[in-house]
């Protein structure tokens, strides 16, 4: 009993410093060095770990006779790519294979974004409509979308939806030069006269800036601020003598000659992934709904604004507070998954650099981490946006200067 | 002016009786035809359920082909979906190409998984801590040991026959069983206060929260075996399973560090005026309350995952959506129907699994409520 007491006020005395034994010791008491010690300790282990995992890296690329470096960007493809934004041959360099994948993946990116958008506010909103239909309609719509893989729903679109349509001398046509067939689809394209598109661009960005701060001083009304915007572009194409005309798709002999054609990968993983993306966003602007509170409803009704200006006045503004967030995370995930596209053969970054090009060159390291930083990039820059957009629909409270 | 008054010498003829507001009458009158734009609203939806539920269910039951030898009764012009198909083939979207006389150890493993795992859910069920640590590190050396085989007289099956629905429950639930521990550790090195540990942890989650699992899957079959030393080769499911298990651990740590979060700052401090040491503080007061909040959580990271593992088809392995795929090559089997047969049981499969789980974490959700309702 006593030689207990005794050794704790030892141990107390020595770990306040009064004994003078060994300082090593007492410093391992001291949790903000043993904190130190133990990062160090971990720094340690992750630097070996690195290190054994580049050396190991070396050996193995050298063994098996493979380049390193990034000189590979400038030797020609070899490879043909059927559908780029940007003029592309066999003969282009990798770089250039590189950046039609990078586009390619944020043209349906960014095409599926909206039309997620569109498909989850609807759905999102029509899951609580008062009408018993239209509301069963939606879940069903989002209970039985959500919980079925994404390569499965991409699989039923390419290969079985889009098998059904026709062949190109029956495209389904709805008139006005669009065709729809088993090739894609085939849309006019719009032909600018030399000279006219970039001052047509500059007018246009100056009266979206110009609209963008009216709006902000005078308060305007959005049929206002749209006008703002499209006017001065459209006076000036009529200055112009309207130079626009457009390139019509024509059948001749085996193909489409004309236009724009978007192929059928590109139709099957757009839909794919704005109707699968599109029930989670559902979801989300469903609870964001119900989580403003019952009284603004009922205040708004009480002052007899009628249902639809209740949920584009008072409900959607607050319910965007809870909805951005996750919508953020729907976005990201998005276009992390338009890399299914390798399933399908869309050419996108991952099939493009990460399949064809890798099965070329064979440097693996290069190619993947390149890859992987072009979506660190675009997740990257997508949280940002989004965050910024967050903070600015974020309650402006009292006493936050 | 008179002194007139209006007197009713007739009585008022009986205005009509107010609608019927009870029964099915009712009923559709209030939720389906209450305004002219909500019956225009109905109409337009009836009309879609009846373009599209009839051609569906005659495709999918009356012109179905329910029994044949071979695909000739599904290649007949205007037969419907050809279940014959699923049924012969049936045991190979369950178990891949593993051997018939050898499929008494999948059906083993999987019997007594999902009886632990039901042990483990089963609310106050006795020694459920002992119950989850054998799920979680004893388990899986049993599954890999009779699976594989080897050992005890066991012949070997080799991961390449792996298949069906076993492989995609086999990456699903080793990605999940291994992310837990690793997501733990992540969660908290990432509200550690060393600066080093937070920095790693944050580095590593983005990392991996930032790249389409796609790439994770490509940089584990082709980069994996860069890193490795002369003569070390892992097989390429266990590549993929590491690959899978990296990325959910990011997410998982996220769904951790959310719990973390809930626990009130008020059981740290009383744990440390204590004495508690950090890791008795975190392993005693506070992954307990905080694990408990993030089970539904959990369960959402693994439904993703599980809906994940479909892209292991893309670097070659044969899960179920991958063998169902790999048989619709089947010259006895090819008919305009098959892939869509195929495509349809899966996405029936997967629905019902995934389906199930998301009601267990809203029941579970409503369960852990309950103590904070009032």
């Amino acid at each position: 009993m006593i030689k207990s007491w005794l050794s704790s006020v030892i141990g107390l005395s020595s770990a306040i410093g009064l004994s003078g034994d060994n300082a090593l010791a007492r410093s391992f008491q001291d949790p903000r060095i043993r904190g130190w010690l133990m990062q160090a300790a971990v720094l340690l282990l992750v630097a070996l770990g690195i290190f054994e995992l580049v050396q190991n890296t070396v050996l193995n690329l050298q063994k098996a006779n493979i380049a390193s470096g990034f000189g590979f960007l400038e030797n020609p493809a070899g490879f043909a790519i059927n559908f780029s934004l940007i003029e592309y041959s066999a003969q282009s360099d990798f770089l250039r294979a590189f950046f039609v994948g990078v586009l390619n993946t944020l043209l349906v990116a960014v095409l599926g974004i909206v039309l997620a958008t569109l498909i989850g506010f609807s759905v999102g909103i029509a899951r609580l409509s008062p009408n018993w239909l239209v509301a069963r309609l939606a879940g069903l719509f989002i209970e039985t979308l959500r919980n079925i893989p994404l390569l499965l729903q991409l699989f039923f679109w390419y290969f079985v939806v889009l098998q059904l349509l026709p062949s190109q001398a029956e495209s389904l046509t709805p008139g006005g030069g669009i065709f729809l067939n088993n090739r894609g689809l085939f849309v006019p394209r719009i032909l600018w006269e030399a000279g006219t598109f970039a001052p047509f661009c500059a007018a246009l960005f100056a009266s979206l800036v110009l609209a963008f701060f009216a709006r902000k001083k005078f308060a305007l009304e959005g049929w206002k601020v749209l006008a703002i915007a499209a006017l001065p572009p459209l006076l000036l194409l009529l200055v112009l003598g309207w130079p626009l005309s457009l390139d019509m798709p024509v059948l001749e002999g085996f193909g489409f000659q004309g236009g724009i054609s978007l192929i059928p990968e590109f139709i099957a993983l757009l839909l794919a992934l704005s109707i699968y993306t599109g029930a989670f966003v559902a979801e989300n602007v469903r609870s964001g709904v119900q989580a403003v509170p019952k009284g603004q409803v009922e205040a708004a009704k009480a002052l007899g604004l009628p249902s639809g200006l209740i949920m584009r006045k008072i409900i959607l503004p607050q319910a965007m507070r809870v909805i951005v967030p996750p919508l953020t995370s729907q976005y990201l995930n998005l276009t992390k998954n338009s890399s299914l596209a390798v399933a399908i053969a869309y050419p996108d970054l991952v099939l493009v650099f990460a399949n064809t090009a890798l099965s070329q060159v064979g440097q693996a390291v290069e190619i993947i981490a390149m890859t992987m930083v072009v979506y660190l990039l675009i997740s990257l820059g997508t949280s940002l946006f989004m965050n910024w957009y967050n903070a600015r629909l974020a309650l402006k409270e009292r006493g936050v200067a | 002016m008179s002194m007139e008054t209006y007197v009713k010498t007739r009585r008022h003829p009986a205005l009509p009786p107010p609608g019927k507001a009870t029964g099915l009458i009712g009923w559709m009158r209030r939720n389906l035809f209450s305004s002219a734009g909500n019956t225009i609203t109905t109409l337009v939806c009836a009309a879609i359920i009846a373009l599209t539920v009839p051609p569906f269910f005659n495709w999918a039951v009356l012109d179905a082909v329910w029994y044949a030898s071979d695909g000739g009764l599904c290649r007949v012009e205007g037969a419907g979906a050809c279940w014959a198909f699923v049924e012969a083939k049936f045991g190979q979207f369950i178990y891949g190409r593993y051997p018939a006389e050898e499929i008494w150890r999948p059906n083993l493993v999987l019997l007594l998984f999902f009886l632990n795992l039901a042990a483990v859910l089963t609310p106050r069920m006795p020694y459920k801590g002992w119950l989850a640590a054998t799920l979680l590190f004893i388990f899986p050396m049993f599954a890999w040991g009779v699976l594989h085989g080897g050992k005890f007289g066991l012949s070997v099956v080799e991961t390449s026959d792996w298949g069906g629905l076993l492989l995609t429950l086999v990456i699903a639930l080793s990605g999940i069983l291994a992310s837990l521990p690793l997501g733990i550790l992540l969660a908290l090195g990432r509200r550690s206060k060393l600066p080093v540990i937070r920095t790693l942890s944050v580095l590593f989650i983005e990392f991996w929260r930032g790249v389409p699992l796609v790439t994770v899957l490509f940089m584990a079959s082709v980069m994996l075996p860069l890193f490795l030393p002369e003569g070390v080769t892992f097989d390429l499911l266990l590549r993929a399973i590491i690959g899978v298990a990296l990325f959910a651990s990011a997410y998982m740590a996220e769904v951790v560090r959310g719990g973390l979060q809930a626990v009130p700052s008020g059981q740290y401090e009383a744990a440390k005026a204590l004495g508690l040491s950090y890791w008795q503080m975190m392993g005693l007061i506070v992954l307990p309350q905080a694990l408990r909040v993030v089970i539904p959580g959990i369960v959402n990271t693994f439904i993703g995952l599980f809906k994940d593992t479909t892209l292991v088809l893309i670097i070659g392995l044969f899960d179920f959506l991958g063998i169902i795929r790999a048989n619709f090559t089947d010259a006895n089997w090819a008919s305009p129907n098959t892939a869509a047969t195929g495509y349809v049981f899966a996405a029936f499969v997967f629905w019902m699994f995934c389906f199930a789980m998301s009601r267990y974490s809203l029941y579970m959700e409503k369960q852990l409520s309950q103590g904070e309702r009032r």
